[in-house]
Parts: structure tokens; C-alpha cells; sequence
């Protein structure tokens, strides 16, 4: 059983702050539970996890990572191989 | 075996029945959150396919559901960020269209601007306390903080939203 707000904001020392500010909210953006669509899942949501799972990962190798990290490195430290890198990639 | 300790092991028949056992409760926790059903669908589907790829660094002796929800808070968290600031709430959950004032329909849009201005650790700390109803201790286990930390959290948020309406000429 959940705690009332009140003993739920309770040790902040401002429950009065944030009741007002509570119901305010509240009345400007319901909780989910209380707006009839999109509480409650409408379907089964298996088949898109099969197809999630189907998903092939694509992985870098590292030696991509490596060159992409050295070529940026290359740019920092030696601005005037940037052309050169431009025209290569 | 145990079905959790089927699941560690990598049984697809495992997971599946997980999945549908608790696929509901992901849906209802992530929809809260995002206030986005479409959304909380591919998070769902998101949170359940990080649990089949960490499956292995599972412990079938701890609960399941809580693990489940902090895998969906952190993508639900991670949505939010990435999602831009300034957008109006989807209409698939539309706030409840009331016979009022001017001033007060005035009030409703600043609060609801404001509260999308809020930074997300703050927002998800006042969408789940606020408007939700939840504990602290609820809130703090789900983001993997202490109590303490989920409550200043939640003075803050409280102060900015504050701010933000006077900055939008709103009266909190």
C-alpha cells in the first residue's frame, strides 16, 4: 500500500509547496493511469522482440576505431593534413 | 531449472516467458515516464532486449522486475534527453479538456511548458512523485540513488518549475 503524498513528501519540509504545486500539475497533465488511452499496452509486443533479436548487430572491428581515432589525432596535432585526409576519405 | 535461472543461462523459451509475464508491466512503467505510448512500446521492446543481452550477468537470486525497471527507467531517462525540449506533449495522451477560465487555461499551458523546460533527472523526479504518486524510496531505487538525493531532486525541480511560470508570467 503506497503512502499518502503528504507522509510521501514528508522531511522535505515543504509539503504545502509541493501539494499546491502537485495539484496543479496534475490538472494540467493527468496521471497516466487516469487518461484512457495508452495506460494499458494494447498488443503483444513479442513479435517485434523476435524481430528484434533477428536483427543482425553491426559491429565495428577495432582496427576502424583505431584509424579513425589516429586520423583524428593526426588533424589536431598536424592541422595541415586535413586537405590531404579530405581528398583520402 | 528455475525459469530465472534458465533465463541466465540463455533459454530463449525462458526469456519469452519472462517477456510475457512482464511485458505489461514494463509497458505501464515506461508509459508513465514518456506519457508517449508509441514510445513506450519500442522502449519496451528496448528494456527486454537488454535484459537478453546482459543475460548472462544476471543473478538468478535477485528480482527480476526491479532489474527490468531499472533497465527501462535508464532508456526511458535516455529518451528523454535525447528528445528536444520546448515539445508539446503527445496527443495520444491528452490532458483532460476543461470548462475554465482564460487564466487558468493559462496556467495549465505555462505548467506544462515548464515542465518540459525541466532538465530530464529533475523531470523524471517530478513526473514519478508529482503526478504518479510515488515514494521517494520508489523513485531513488528506480534511478539507483539514495532517498535523500531523489528529495533534493525533487525540491529542485519544484523550485525551477516555480521560477519558470514566473519567468512565463504564470502565477504558481
Amino acid at each position: 500500500m503506497k503512502k499518502p503524498l503528504k507522509e510521501n513528501m514528508e522531511g522535505s519540509g515543504r509539503e504545502a509547496e509541493f501539494t499546491n504545486m502537485r495539484d496543479k500539475l496534475r490538472d494540467a497533465m493527468p496521471p497516466v493511469q487516469q487518461v484512457e488511452n495508452g495506460a494499458e499496452l494494447r498488443r503483444d509486443l513479442w513479435p517485434e522482440m523476435l524481430r528484434r533479436l533477428e536483427r543482425p548487430q553491426v559491429r565495428v572491428p577495432w582496427f576502424d576505431w583505431a584509424l579513425l581515432a589516429a586520423a583524428g589525432a593526426a588533424a589536431i596535432f598536424f592541422p595541415a593534413l586535413i586537405p590531404a585526409l579530405l581528398y583520402h576519405f | 531449472m528455475e525459469l530465472l535461472q534458465r533465463f541466465a543461462a540463455g533459454d530463449l523459451d525462458a526469456f519469452e516467458s519472462l517477456f510475457r509475464q512482464y511485458q505489461r508491466d514494463v509497458y505501464r512503467w515506461i508509459v508513465r515516464i514518456v506519457r508517449d505510448p508509441a514510445v513506450a512500446e519500442e522502449l519496451t521492446v528496448e528494456t527486454f532486449w537488454r535484459a537478453h543481452r546482459a543475460h548472462a550477468g544476471f543473478n538468478p537470486d535477485a528480482k527480476f522486475a526491479s532489474w527490468l525497471r531499472r533497465i527501462a527507467t535508464n532508456l526511458a531517462l535516455d529518451h528523454l534527453r535525447r528528445r528536444r525540449p520546448y515539445v508539446d506533449l503527445p496527443d495520444e495522451i491528452p490532458a483532460e479538456q476543461k470548462p475554465d477560465s482564460a487564466v487558468q487555461q493559462q496556467t495549465r499551458v505555462a505548467l506544462r511548458k515548464a515542465f518540459l523546460e525541466l532538465p530530464p533527472r529533475l523531470r523524471v523526479v517530478a513526473q514519478l512523485g508529482l503526478i504518479e504518486d510515488e515514494t521517494y524510496p520508489e523513485i531513488a531505487e528506480v534511478l539507483g540513488i539514495s532517498t535523500g538525493a531523489a528529495k533534493t531532486r525533487m525540491f529542485r525541480a519544484v523550485r525551477l518549475l516555480r521560477k519558470t511560470l514566473q519567468r512565463l508570467g504564470a502565477h504558481p
